[in-house]
């Protein structure tokens, strides 16, 4: 197991940067935010053309059977561009789901990025608490769903919506999703209410384990806004002036500045753990290093987004100026899969560090 | 050489001496087939290998005699490193072999009470008088000076010059007359460093190390060296300050509160990924792309210590200390004796080894370059400077 990039690994974020720097700088990225978010001409590029979209399918569905160490290159990059394009709802969330139910044929399609899906669960569900923010029932012997699940990211692009109730997995149609102002401009989420809709069961699906994968690899994207908030905050600081000097040369900026990179120097080291874990390692192993990950890199993004904007000062506080995407996801994303607290608290039977309730059994 | 030729290199070593005869004499050898430092050149303890393959040695010879790395890790990790890149080669045979087998131990002579993180500022002065130098002056913060039978030594030799370029390097001969060492009691009870008096000092000019006023350069590479020292060492998960923590929790549920356990939680993940990034920085330098993390393990570290074990003092509601006795002790050990010293010695940690706020400056300068604050010492010739 290895904590650096690999070649090929560096080949695939250099395609993807390349490509988002091309077709969706920030700027653009802000430009379409309010009217029509996800950018789905370049999701067709980035999931066909680079094969993104295929990266976790076996090669036997069509995909490139690769790790999770690659899937993570590609987060952090998108994390980077808050690229607002459905790869972690639709080729991590999603074809996670759909490679433990064994459907073969809907993998197909989302290999060659033809379609795209969304697991029907609230973004603010963990593995701790999968059911968090949903109450979908089965009639009619398995045929029919019914409720609501709120905050789903993802769903409203999503071609196919998959349903987990009871332990299986559903595709579902007939679902009506309707997308409510989100906290996250770049990954808006939806409420999705199912009224007796026709459902095919597809298979089973643990989904606590498809969330801890998530979680896990999330991770990666959070070192991306991190490490785009602290690149952009230096850049500035060395540019902008005042009292006739770089504001990048007193001493309590440059101080905050190296602390903040070690957190994101530490972030990236906690997500290359957590996809390497999420590829090799035994289940007790990866939900350690998913949670370590969560716990600390969900903080760290949050963190370098909102001193980001402190020392930026007034521009910061603009619309105009895309920081505030990056702090929007990070806020989000801090939320999303578990907050940091709910990853320590596991922590706690994880690493044997038992509570005060513990200790009186 | 690849691993099979460096084993049977190793066993060609233990067919010859035998490990469990006399230690000295193993230790001597094991230099002598340049097994001591596989990294450094050809007969000088190395075989000018890749410094990863030291791992491979090490393993081979865990069961041989081992060095004593507290008493001798000034001049392992200090000395040793800048003897190599700046001695001559008479200096580098004369003073590597009984540097690395123990035989002769070193010392650091480098912080002056006038000069601590501001280091080029600094005054103990060194007068040539025809082939020898006389050295006076006060050093401060010097462990192990006790025990020490030579210091590496940063001295003026200019003061008509701005102040890093006016310093010459030296080795000093701990046993020189004018060398008067004194224990320096720490808020801990004990003391672990010395004041060093340097008065009339005569050092032979073939123990200077670089060239005359080139003694800040010389002086970076030891510097650099002592912060890898520091910061680098591998951990295992739940290790180091850790270690004693944990082992209270688990073994006294009762002392267990929920404020506690939150913070304790907190500290284990920054603990965890700080040992990952540890590990990533040592994976970046055996693949040969040494990495700039390692500049912010110090400061990490440090932060853990003083945190982790100010929270043990405070789990522990044990208004007691084990022992203010004033004494020396021979090596420093940061995780040993009680919680109340642990916590007493971690307070040296942001201290010791360039302060957490100079390792600031040096990331923010260096790693994300960000431009210096304006100085008024720079161009000043060092007497004029204001002290």
């Amino acid at each position: 197991m290895t904590l650096l990039y690999t070649e090929v690994e560096e080949e695939l974020r250099a395609a993807v940067r390349g490509l988002l720097a091309d077709r969706c700088p920030p700027a653009a990225v802000l430009k379409r935010a309010e009217s029509d978010p996800y950018d789905l001409g370049l999701w067709k590029t980035l999931a066909g053309e680079i094969g993104v979209a295929g990266l976790l399918i076996p090669e036997e569905h069509g995909g490139a059977g690769a790790s999770a160490s690659e899937v993570a290159v590609v987060l952090e990059e998108l994390g980077r561009g808050v690229a607002p394009v459905p790869f972690f709802t639709s080729s991590v969330l999603a074809t996670r789901a759909l490679i433990q139910a064994g459907a073969g044929d809907l993998l197909e399609r989302l290999a060659d990025g033809s379609a795209t899906a969304a697991l029907v669960v609230s973004f603010a569900a963990s593995s701790y608490q999968p059911l968090r923010g949903g109450s979908v029932r089965v009639a009619d012997g398995g045929e029919r769903l019914s409720g609501t699940v709120t905050g789903v990211a993802g769903a409203d692009v999503a071609d196919l919506l998959l349903v987990p109730v009871d332990g299986g997995l559903y595709a579902v149609q007939g679902a009506e999703v309707r997308v409510v102002p989100s906290l996250d401009l770049t990954r808006p989420v939806a409420t999705v209410t199912l009224d007796d809709a026709a459902a095919t069961r597809l298979g089973d699906v643990d989904l606590a384990q498809v969330l801890l994968f998530g979680a896990g690899l999330l991770a990666s994207e959070q070192y991306g806004v991190a490490q785009w908030c602290l690149d952009t905050t230096v850049a500035y600081v060395k540019e902008r002036h005042q009292f006739a000097r770089p504001v990048g040369s007193f001493q309590a900026i440059k101080h905050r500045l190296a602390d903040l990179w070690l957190d994101v120097v530490r972030a990236k080291a906690a997500a290359r753990n957590a996809a390497a874990e999420a590829s090799e390692a035994s289940e007790a192993s990866a939900a350690v290093s998913a949670a370590v990950a969560q716990a600390w890199n969900a903080g760290v993004a949050v963190r370098v987004a909102e001193e980001a904007l402190q020392l930026h000062g007034g521009i910061g506080m603009t619309w105009e100026h895309p920081l505030h995407l990056y702090l929007k996801r990070a806020k989000a994303s801090e939320i999303a899969l578990g907050t940091p607290g709910d990853h320590r608290e596991a922590l706690a039977s994880l690493a044997d560090v038992p509570g005060p309730e513990g200790g009186q059994q | 050489m690849d691993e099979t030729r460096l084993k049977e290199r190793v066993a060609a070593l233990l067919s010859e001496h035998d490990p469990a005869g006399d230690r000295l004499e193993f230790l001597r050898a094991r230099f002598d087939a340049g097994l001591a430092w596989v990294w450094f050149p050809e007969g000088l303890g190395g075989l000018g290998l890749g410094r990863d393959l030291q791992q491979l040695v090490e393993h081979e010879l865990a069961h041989t005699p081992q060095l004593d790395v507290g008493v001798q890790g000034i001049g392992l990790g200090m000395a040793a490193p800048t003897i190599l890149a700046f001695g001559t080669p008479e200096q580098r045979r004369r003073f590597l072999r009984p540097l690395w087998t123990g035989e002769e131990i070193w010392c650091q002579l480098f912080s002056e009470p006038g000069a601590g993180s501001d280091l080029a500022t600094l005054a103990t002065r060194a007068v040539r008088d025809g082939g020898e130098w006389v050295v006076d002056g006060q050093k401060v913060w010097t462990s192990g000076a006790h025990h020490a039978r030579w210091a590496i030594l940063v001295t003026r030799t200019d003061p008509d010059v701005p102040k890093h370029r006016g310093m010459t390097y030296f080795i000093c001969d701990m046993h020189a007359p004018g060398v008067e060492v004194r224990p320096l009691r720490q808020i801990t009870g004990e003391a672990e460093f010395n004041e060093v008096f340097l008065t009339g000092v005569r050092l032979s000019d073939d123990l200077r190390l670089g060239e005359v006023g080139d003694g800040w350069r010389v002086a970076q590479t030891t510097l650099m060296n002592e912060r890898v020292a520091i910061g680098g060492a591998p951990v295992r998960r739940g290790g180091g300050m850790l270690g004693p923590v944990l082992s209270t929790w688990r073994e006294r549920p009762e002392l267990r509160t929920h404020d506690l356990h939150q913070r304790l939680l907190s500290l284990w993940v920054e603990a965890e990924v700080t040992r990952l990034s540890g590990a990533r920085l040592r994976e970046q330098l055996a693949a040969g792309q040494p990495g700039p993390e390692g500049s912010g393990m110090k400061l990490s570290f440090a932060r853990l210590n003083q945190v982790l074990s100010g929270l043990e003092v405070e789990l522990d509601r044990d208004l007691g200390y084990d022992d203010w006795t004033f004494r020396r002790s021979d090596t420093v050990d940061f995780y040993g004796r009680g919680p109340g010293y642990r916590y007493l010695r971690a307070k040296g940690n942001s201290i010791e080894g360039g302060t957490s706020e100079i390792l600031r400056n040096i990331i923010s300068e260096r790693v994300l370059g960000l431009p210096s604050e304006p100085r008024i010492d720079k161009d000043v010739p060092w007497k004029d400077l204001p002290r």
